[in-house]
């Protein structure tokens, strides 16, 4: 069998992106599957990321498979020195699928080409996070019936936010209306504007997060990081200007959901919570069904 | 020695490639590329030229030695207006202009510090994204680099 990977979700095309989804509204029905019996899927993470770790290893318990690997860098034979190649090669030996987050933009797709066993790329660096994007186009599909044709305003950090970049690319073939919430130092970066100049697709620019969010089908909220500002005065002015809270869902349409792909800290009010419209961490949930669609649509285990 | 006998010298070729039309600040990266650093034949080189086009150029004059495309092609990166011209027996017998390529490999290097080409011996591949205004996009990182923040090899 060729392999086949998933480093960037611009490996799929818009069928794999929906044969996937489908999966994953199968595996929502029904999410005790012993579809990995007797496999083994290696988890690789030369970086802590909790909340990823433990959504896929449910969704390969769920499929009554097993989990090796390491939660960090530190307890492995990295720290020892060993290239990211050798790892990867051997590890490929001892699992039918590597599963892998690491600091280094790039790392995942040069797996891919090392590797005798699947790559499936749970983060590299600011570059890509398909299986993130999946769950959100999945919460999103989910919430509203359609990806065709929805107003999505991204908010925060939609410069250094990985997240915001993949979902953009993704929506990119739904034609999406974009707007982009975010201060100035955050700013959405040109190339991605170039690439929905290029698309023909309508996106908007601002700085004031307002009642324009009353257009909104979706708005994803993105953390705002203290280290990303160059001047620590503009973080503290702008760090309160970018919060959700609940009073600004009141003139929202009746479908609009607030996604996140978490962790958060301060940037959603809690008082969203209760909320019909907070809808992330159901979203969370759906991370992993959506797992464990991209691992048993990988493995070839589920038609 | 007469001072025309001198310019006649460095001036013309007799068979070889003349290379014209490179950016004076690209000189050296051409050289890089090409491998010219170690040809065993005569080379005169040129730099700070006044150029209309290009402000300074740089112009070189290989004897003896003649460019497969694809190599030449390379040089699209950091030359992309520079001209060939292919001498045979003091006459310029064909002209050639660089094309850049739709892929590169091994030329250029990620201008993405955190890019894994950078951190473990990787070959890098790149599509170019810009032809124009050469940009090229890694496979690896996914990120652009832009011709002002290319290095080469």
């Amino acid at each position: 069998m060729e392999n086949n990977h998933l480093v960037s979700i611009t490996d799929y095309s818009k069928e794999e992106i929906f044969k996937i989804l489908d999966l994953a509204a199968d595996f929502e029905k029904n999410p005790n599957q012993n579809l990995l019996d007797n496999k083994v899927i290696a988890t690789l993470f030369f970086e802590p990321s909790t909340r990823t770790r433990l959504s896929f290893e449910s969704a390969i318990s769920r499929l009554g498979g097993k989990f090796i690997g390491f939660t960090d860098s530190s307890s492995s034979s990295v720290s020892k020195g060993e290239s990211l190649k050798d790892t990867i090669m051997t590890v490929a030996n001892y699992s039918d699928m590597i599963v892998m987050r690491h600091p280094i933009e790039g790392s995942a797709r040069w797996a891919s080409e090392v590797s005798r066993v699947p790559i499936v790329n749970a983060g590299d660096g600011a570059n890509q996070h398909p299986t993130q994007t999946l769950l959100d186009l999945y919460s999103i599909r989910k919430t509203q019936g359609t990806l065709d044709n929805l107003n999505v305003y991204f908010v925060g950090d939609l410069k250094y936010g990985r997240t915001v970049h993949s979902l953009l690319q993704a929506m990119s073939m739904f034609n999406t209306t974009f707007n982009f919430i975010s201060p100035e130092e955050l700013k959405i970066p040109d190339e991605y504007k170039l690439f929905l100049d290029k698309k023909g697709l309508k996106y908007y620019e601002h700085r004031d997060f307002s009642d324009i969010i009353s257009h909104a089908d979706i708005i994803y909220m993105t953390r705002i990081q203290r280290e990303r500002f160059s001047d620590p005065m503009e973080y503290e002015k702008t760090k309160n200007s970018y919060v959700l809270k609940n009073d600004m869902l009141e003139n929202t349409k009746p479908n609009m959901k607030v996604l996140h792909p978490l962790p958060r800290v301060n940037e959603i009010h809690t008082n969203v919570d209760e909320n019909k419209k907070a809808y992330y961490f159901t979203q969370a949930l759906n991370g992993v069904y959506t797992r464990q669609a991209i691992i048993t649509h990988i493995l070839g285990l589920k038609k | 020695m007469e001072m025309n006998d001198k310019k006649l010298q460095v001036s013309a070729i007799k068979n070889g490639t003349v290379i014209d039309h490179i950016p004076a600040n690209s000189l050296f990266k051409v050289i890089n590329i090409l491998g010219l650093d170690k040809i065993e034949t005569q080379m005169t080189v040129g730099s700070n030229f006044e150029s209309k086009k290009l402000g300074l150029k740089a112009i070189i004059k290989i004897t003896d030695v003649f460019f497969i495309d694809d190599d030449i092609n390379k040089i699209a990166l950091v030359a992309p207006e520079a001209k060939l011209n292919i001498i045979k027996d003091y006459k310029v017998v064909e002209k050639k202009v660089v094309e850049v390529p739709d892929n590169i490999k091994g030329i250029a290097k990620c201008g993405n510090p955190k890019c894994i080409t950078n951190h473990e011996g990787i070959i890098p591949k790149f599509t170019v994204v810009n032809k124009k205004k050469v940009a090229i996009k890694c496979h690896y990182c996914e990120k652009i680099t832009d011709s002002e923040h290319m290095k080469i090899f």
